[in-house]
């Protein structure tokens, strides 16, 4: 089968002042495909993610230096427009994050800083989303109220609405289901699966069974290295290195 | 790309703005220096300074202003007498003692006491506090150094309370639990790890409210009695350094040695305010709690 | 042993109770003085006419209008330029020399005196851009005074809109002054607008920084224009009781509009701290 490499880093270094927080990172994320990055607390899983839409340049004093590509693009490439690169790569937080704004208004809101101004596109592609990320059928009679009204899992459902409204090409999910009960953390499960099909997936996870039942492929990481990375079914039942395998059968971290 | 130099555009603009604060505040310094530097033609900084008398419309005039900062400072210290333990108990009792119900009452009145316009407070130490502490100590005139530093007290414990409450609340929670699982009460917790452990915070609190106590006008120009004499007692009226010149301006002519004068003790008394400030910029920022383990 | 220490720590908290009681107190004494001698001279007279008489009868109208017109005028300098600052200081600028250049500067503005203020604005408003005593020299040097205020409450409300928000709005897309506006100001709008109010209210019952550069003693008409000087009603207090050739008789007078001022101050104090309040509870949720 043909596979199409979306984005992918080379040697990527990354530097919180003097402390080193990435050392050498390479990885191909796969078109189409859910990549899990797992690791213990602290191996620079989440700063790694937080590198492919630059979402690190809010904090001072951090440097990177190696190759990061979408496509055939240089993220940190100066000529690079990190906004529009943010559009092309959304992202999800750990804890669900809406605006204090209305359910419509949240997921307007990508598309109208985004420049859009025609209500009836607008409206018609509100819903698109709200489809996709399976809660349509649970806002659509309270779109007009507030989103912070809506449960835990809902909220965090509404978010992943938000960030597919701007068609965004990759998508960044940062332990999306770890602040959120059992059955709604099935519902973002299923729901990422779905999405899939037509959007690359790089998902943050310290769940190991989460990561077996989603992804298509699992990078391990630990203490900013990248230690293994292959296919999800390879790396569980075959790790080729000693470490990984210590680390999925629980012997550490 | 038009909207990365939208926000280029917009963040100098902002950086401008937030310059204004800092270039105002030097647009007062060069005010005070380029009508107050004229009156050194007719007398030495010494003179001005340390000089004992202080009569601007004479002929020749006399422009010693010894006694003006000397009565800022006394009503200054006996302010802070009654305001600091005032103000620094208020604190305590706010931020460990009273009962969420209980400080939710105090600290409002705190506030409002803040909020307390000063020519209110100086119209009720001239017309109720002065005829009634002229009866009780029977003296000749109740507009005095006591009478002044009473009301600059009243104005002065909001800053000292608010800004000390603040640093005792911010003493780690680790700190108190280990001070009790040693068996201390709650009062020797208070007065042995939670007072210095927000001991820097206080100073500030302190001098800020000293700051405020020495730099305000309407108080000092309507209780402190307004002579132009170095006090004997407390009893004494003075005439500190706002009161100067917000007394006398009006009848300084424009351009005049007097007007030159009354701006030189506006830098003085703005060198007061400033050292005031930047030691307690200085205590706040040296002695900065730093984690648990500052004890 | 242990009894006496708890004696002890119950003798002091006493003390310490009644330090705080102690304020109470003296701000309810200075209230009731000012309330129970003032309302007598409150009238619909009182309040909708000029003095009259070398103003030792009638009412202080042109007080309230004076002080009306300064506080727009420090509305319109202090809070664009006051909340403009936060947003530098709170979500442009990186910690760095610049930055805690800018906030000295800040501290220092607050800590200078109110007076000091009322030179500065004589000596550069009223003289240097030929404004003379005006509403808008006055209201210009009340705003620089207030704008330190300003600036820490729009600040404090900005910190206060959590950094998830902002994070959510640049990860699709947003520019970062679109975030700002679309996203971080409305969330933190209620909080700069509480300590807009505390700010104004303050500059409200400033006497001094006005002696020189807004207020006059006497004048019969009301402001037509922000470059007409005016009357305001702290300094009418202070002229009323400390300068005519009538002071026991319009003892009043003085109280009746020390009882307006406090009224007019206290009110802005009171609406800012509910409305504060509730902001809190509401992010409590």
């Amino acid at each position: 089968m043909q596979t199409h490499i979306k984005m992918h880093t080379k040697n990527l270094d990354f530097f919180y002042g003097d402390f080193q927080a990435l050392d050498q990172v390479s990885i191909d994320f796969i078109e189409n495909r859910v990549t899990a990055l797992i690791g213990p607390s602290g191996c620079g899983k989440s700063t790694y993610l937080r590198c492919l839409n630059r979402m690190n340049d809010l904090i001072a004093g951090i440097r990177v230096k190696g190759l990061a590509m979408l496509d055939n693009d240089d993220i940190y490439d100066p000529s690079i427009d990190v906004v529009t690169l943010r559009r092309q790569v959304g992202m999800v937080f750990q804890k669900p994050n809406p605006f204090p704004k209305s359910v419509f208004e949240n997921i307007a809101y990508g598309l109208k800083v985004n420049g859009m101004k025609d209500k009836a596109k607008i409206t018609r592609i509100v819903e698109k989303s709200l489809k996709q990320a399976a809660i349509w059928d649970e806002v659509k009679d309270r779109l007009n109220e507030s989103a912070l009204g809506l449960s835990g899992g809902q909220q965090q459902r509404l978010c992943i609405a938000r960030a597919l409204a701007v068609a965004p090409e990759v998508l960044l999910m940062d332990e999306p289901a770890s602040a959120l009960d059992p059955i709604a953390t099935q519902k973002i499960e299923e729901l990422i699966t779905e999405l899939s099909s037509k959007l690359t997936i790089i998902i943050v996870t310290h769940n190991m069974q989460q990561a077996a039942r989603i992804s298509d492929r699992t990078a391990f990481f630990y203490m900013g290295k990248l230690i293994e990375v292959n296919d999800t079914d390879t790396l569980f039942t075959k790790p080729e290195l000693k470490q990984t395998e210590d680390y999925i059968t629980g012997r550490f971290g | 790309m038009k909207r990365q130099v939208i926000d280029k555009g917009v963040h100098s603009g902002f950086l401008l703005i937030a310059l204004f604060s800092i270039t105002a505040l030097f647009l007062i310094v060069v005010f005070l220096f380029i009508e107050g530097i004229p009156i050194l033609d007719h007398v030495s900084i010494k003179e001005f300074v340390f000089g004992k008398y202080w009569y601007p419309t004479d002929d020749p005039a006399d422009f010693g202003i010894l006694s003006l900062i000397l009565g800022s400072i006394c009503v200054t210290l006996l302010s802070g007498i009654m305001a600091i333990p005032l103000g620094v108990m208020t604190a305590v009792y706010l931020a460990e003692i009273a009962s969420p119900k209980v400080a939710e009452i105090v600290k409002p009145i705190v506030e409002l006491m803040a909020s307390m316009p000063s020519v209110v407070i100086g119209f009720f130490g001239m017309v109720v506090v002065a005829p009634f502490i002229q009866q009780v100590f029977d003296i000749p005139v109740g507009l005095n150094m006591f009478n002044a530093s009473l009301m600059l007290a009243f104005m002065a414990v909001p800053t000292i309370c608010s800004i000390s409450e603040d640093a005792i609340f911010s003493v780690p929670v680790a700190l108190k639990e280990a001070s009790f699982a040693l068996g201390a009460t709650h009062f020797e917790t208070i007065v042995r790890v939670i007072i210095p452990a927000s001991l820097s915070g206080i100073c500030t609190a302190v001098i800020l409210g000293l700051s405020r106590a020495i730099g305000e006008t309407m108080v000092v120009l309507m209780a402190a009695g307004g002579a132009a004499m170095i006090p004997g007692s407390i009893f004494d009226p003075v005439r500190p350094l706002p009161a100067s010149i917000a007394a006398e301006m009006a009848e300084a002519p424009f351009g005049g040695e007097h007007y030159h004068a009354l701006f030189a003790i506006g830098i003085v008394l703005f060198v007061f305010t400033f050292m005031f400030n930047l030691l307690a910029d200085y205590v706040s920022y040296k002695f900065r709690q730093v984690g648990e383990a500052s004890l | 042993m242990i009894k006496q220490r708890l004696i002890v720590q119950k003798v002091c908290f006493s003390f310490l109770k009644i330090a705080a009681l102690l304020n109470g107190a003296a701000l309810a004494v200075i209230l009731y003085f000012i309330i129970s001698r003032g309302w007598r001279a409150i009238s619909w007279e009182f309040l909708s006419q000029a003095p009259r008489d070398s103003m030792t009868a009638g009412g202080i109208l042109p007080c309230i209008v004076g002080t009306m017109a300064l506080c727009l005028v420090t509305i319109f300098v202090a809070l664009p330029i006051g909340v403009a600052s936060a947003i530098y200081l709170n979500e442009y600028a990186s910690q760095g020399k610049l930055v805690r250049f800018i906030r000295l500067g800040i501290n220092n503005l607050a800590g200078v005196p109110s007076i000091v203020f009322g030179l500065f604005g004589l000596a550069f408003f009223c003289i240097v851009l030929k404004m003379g005593v005006s509403a808008a020299s006055g209201g210009l040097t009340l705003g620089i005074m207030t704008l330190p205020v300003i600036i820490g409450a729009s600040e404090e409300a900005l910190k206060s809109v959590p950094n998830t928000y902002r994070e959510a709005s640049l990860a699709m897309g947003a520019s970062k002054w679109q975030t700002i506006r679309k996203v971080v100001l409305p969330v933190a709008f209620p909080g700069i607008i509480t300590g807009s109010i505390l700010g104004i209210s303050r500059a409200a019952g400033e006497t001094a920084p006005i002696m020189y550069t807004g207020a006059v003693f006497f004048t019969p008409d009301l402001p037509a224009s922000i470059l007409d000087e005016v009357m305001a009603l702290p300094y009418h207090i202070y002229v009323l009781a400390t300068a005519g050739t009538q002071i026991e008789a319009t003892r009043h007078l003085q109280y009746g509009t020390a009882l307006v001022l406090i009224v007019l101050v206290f009110g802005m104090n009171l609406s800012a701290i509910i409305l504060r309040s509730k902001i809190r509870k509401n992010l409590r949720i």
